[in-house]
């Protein structure tokens, strides 16, 4: 630490250094209110923050890749991890885990700490955390004859069914926005499906596991349990569930803070949130491991700096602080304890949850191939296809867009090979 | 006076052309032939990583798309577009410059104005007012439709009527600008052909059908060529609006070329969707040239 502060004091850049950090949406808002304090601990440093929206941030740190212009930080989604991982784009971690006295995997959530995870290589610290669970209308779901949320899959639906029966036509049991890819992914994960094989080579669409949870899915809509429509064709979600129009809605987190604020007073003790059934009860339950991690850029001049704010921004005060401004939810377990998270009833659900959370594959086309998963769930709701041939479809299609991804591995494959000799 | 020989003339001719020679060649023949010699890689995001990763693939980007059903719905949807929505919005405008042109009507600025008036809002406003209207339970539309005894429509939920709701909302979008320029055709026609003909006898129809029409074809020409270019871009319209869906009713060619493009970043594909709607663009403007020049004869 001396060495270090000598080092910044004898200043190549006359003891400043400036370093650039990109935050997004709200996040980015509030992330400069945590700065002030980390420039009187380390004089030498200054910070900028950038504030991007979410809508075009993914874009901004790809364009800032190819024109040599990343940060030296910044907060990077924990699914985008693997695609700017593999450009070679992020700092590898480990060393600088080693040596640290605040960070340690041991204080995260092991399966939100695993998506930062590329083959044995850490490329972020988790800085806060996101999963999905049920939030759900308990006045309804009492009506219905239910007390509590049910935790396997056969409840869960008979459980929807009674809802629906009471609710009539225009009103359903369960709200899965048709544009969302998450709710089919995490029913597939919980039914066992890897989703792709074990290396990433292929889709493992039309294996029976993801067909369990497709037809689960597919199901709820052919049923009339869910309504054919996207997020956006419902005006607000909010006053659709206050009115009743559906009685379960699969969200994350940040719908915490919107549902006291925008659902009525007289609706407040109405609404809870429970962990997400699974297809054989608790344990098979299991969710997303989504979230925010801030990771550092390989290009940058500044590392040392940039660790230290990541553990600055990872310390228990800093991660309470952010948990006040903006509602997320910390990625240390440790912060959960002190801020009383664990026992809030609504919060409660998503403490159980993200003990059993898992990434989604580690691919770069991650994301593509779930827009495909969704367009093949639609060809069945809305175009009446057969799952079957649909899922053979996905299979083709997801193994021609992974195609180039089986060359590279080949290609690195064969020459690990020609080298070995020469070691 | 020493006359400038030809070749002289020549030279100066290159010289004062080549600035807006080299402007074109920079900003428009350099980018169609750079993108057109990367619909022939497989440029995607592991190339951006390292160079060393574009495999040149020949016509396989092309033999892809002509395989993909996506790219024949967005090229069905882009026709359907522009077939449909292309001479609706050159009937509406050419009525509503006729009208805002008339003789009896007051206030004719008042009108153009506001004619005009939904051509330069932003669309992404105009998109969220219009989802509104669309709405299947609370939207304007379908409470109109409503009072007079016909069943709600899910305009933007129901792949049958979501383009159509987009044709709907582009053909109010871009009237107005079509239409300020058939004002000015309709205006430089002399009124001296118009009384001729009413001497002559021809009612309100035929003077339009003998007099207007003819008079105003190199503007329909013109009209016609901007819309359909502009339409064969249908773009930002579905991406506010629907975002392609449902079931890709309404992907259109650039929407498929921005997805794959700017989304997943497989530059070299998207590069060969642009190649293909360039290549129908121009097929489509030699037709109408076609047509125009055997119509002169």
């Amino acid at each position: 630490m001396s060495l270090l502060v000598s080092c910044d004091e004898g200043g190549r850049d006359h003891g400043k250094a400036t370093l650039h950090f990109w935050a997004f949406g709200r996040e980015g808002e509030v992330l400069q209110e945590l700065i002030p304090e980390f420039e009187r601990q380390n004089p030498g440093i200054r910070v900028k923050v950038q504030q991007i929206p979410w809508t075009a941030a993914h874009e901004k740190m790809l364009t800032a890749y190819v024109g040599d212009a990343t940060p030296d930080l910044a907060q990077v989604g924990n699914t985008w991890i693997p695609e700017f991982a593999a450009l070679g784009a992020l700092e590898p971690l480990d060393r600088w885990i080693a040596g640290s006295s605040v960070i340690d995997s041991s204080g995260y959530f092991g399966g939100i700490w695993n998506t930062n995870v590329i083959g044995d290589t850490v490329f972020g610290i988790p800085w806060y955390v996101d999963t999905r669970v049920l939030f759900y209308r308990k006045d309804i779901l009492a009506r219905a004859g239910y007390r509590q949320m049910p935790t396997t899959w056969a409840e869960w639906r008979k459980c929807m069914e009674a809802v629906k029966r009471q609710a009539g036509s225009a009103r359903y049991a369960i709200f899965l926005p048709t544009n969302e890819w998450a709710q089919p992914y995490v029913l597939a994960m919980q039914a066992g499906s890897t989703l792709l094989d074990a290396r990433g080579r292929y889709g493992a669409f039309s294996g029976p596991a993801f067909r369990r949870a497709f037809d689960f899915y597919v199901g709820l809509y052919r049923a009339g349990l869910a309504p054919t429509l996207g997020n956006i064709e419902i005006a607000n979600v909010y006053q659709e569930f206050a009115r009743g129009r559906f009685a379960m809605y699969i969200t994350g987190p940040w719908n915490l803070g919107e549902f006291r604020s925008r659902l009525p007073a007289e609706l407040q003790d109405k609404w809870g949130t429970a962990p997400l059934p699974g297809p054989t009860g608790d344990s098979s339950g299991v969710s997303l491991a989504g979230g925010s991690s801030l990771a550092v850029f390989r290009a940058s001049p500044h590392k040392e700096a940039a660790w230290r704010l990541v553990e600055y921004l990872s310390t228990t005060k800093q991660q309470e602080r952010f948990h006040r401004l903006t509602g997320d939810l910390p990625a240390r377990t440790e912060t959960w304890r002190s801020t009383g998270l664990v026992d809030e009833p609504k919060s409660h659900a998503f403490w159980v949850q993200l003990h059993r959370v898992r990434p989604v594959p580690k691919v770069p086309e991650v994301e593509i191939i779930a827009t495909r998963v969704l367009e093949s769930a639609e060809q069945v709701i809305r175009g009446g296809r057969p799952a079957g041939a649909v899922l053979k479809e996905l299979d083709r299609d997801v193994a021609q867009i992974l195609e180039k991804r089986r060359w590279m591995l080949d290609r690195s494959a064969q020459s690990s090979v020609s080298r070995a000799p020469a070691r | 006076m020493k006359v400038p020989s030809s070749a002289e003339q020549g030279g100066a001719a290159w010289l004062f052309l080549t600035p807006a020679l080299s402007l074109i060649g920079l900003f428009f023949f350099l980018p169609v032939v750079a993108s057109s010699l990367l619909s022939f890689t497989d440029f995607d995001i592991y190339a951006i990583a390292d160079p060393a990763n574009v495999r040149l693939v020949g016509l396989r980007n092309y033999v892809r798309l002509v395989e993909s059903p996506i790219f024949w719905i967005a090229l069905k949807n882009t026709f359907y577009f522009v077939l449909v929505g292309g001479p609706l919005t050159m009937a509406v405008s050419l009525g509503a410059a006729l009208l805002v042109n008339a003789p009896l009507v007051r206030f004719k600025s008042f009108f153009r104005t506001l004619y005009f008036a939904p051509f330069i809002t932003t669309l992404v406003a105009v998109a969220i007012v219009w989802r509104y209207l669309y709405h299947r339970q609370y939207g304007l539309v379908n409470y109109a439709l409503g009072t007079v005894g016909i069943h709600p429509v899910d305009w933007l939920g129901d792949p049958r009527w979501a383009m159509a709701a987009i044709i709907l909302l582009a053909v109010w979008k871009n009237f107005g600008y079509s239409m300020l320029i058939f004002i000015a055709g309709l205006q430089a026609i002399p009124q001296e052909l118009y009384e001729a003909a009413y001497l002559d006898g021809a009612g309100p129809w035929r003077r339009f059908r003998h007099v207007t029409l003819p008079m105003l074809g190199p503007t329909l020409v013109f009209v016609g060529l901007i819309t359909m270019i502009g339409f064969f871009q249908l773009f930002a319209e579905p991406y506010v609006m629907t975002q392609g869906g449902p079931l890709r009713s309404t992907t259109s060619m650039v929407l498929l070329m921005y997805e794959e493009g700017f989304r997943w970043w497989r530059m070299g594909y998207a590069a060969a969707v642009t190649f293909v709607l360039f290549l129908v663009i121009l097929a489509f403007m030699l037709i109408q040239r076609r047509l125009r020049l055997e119509d002169a004869r």
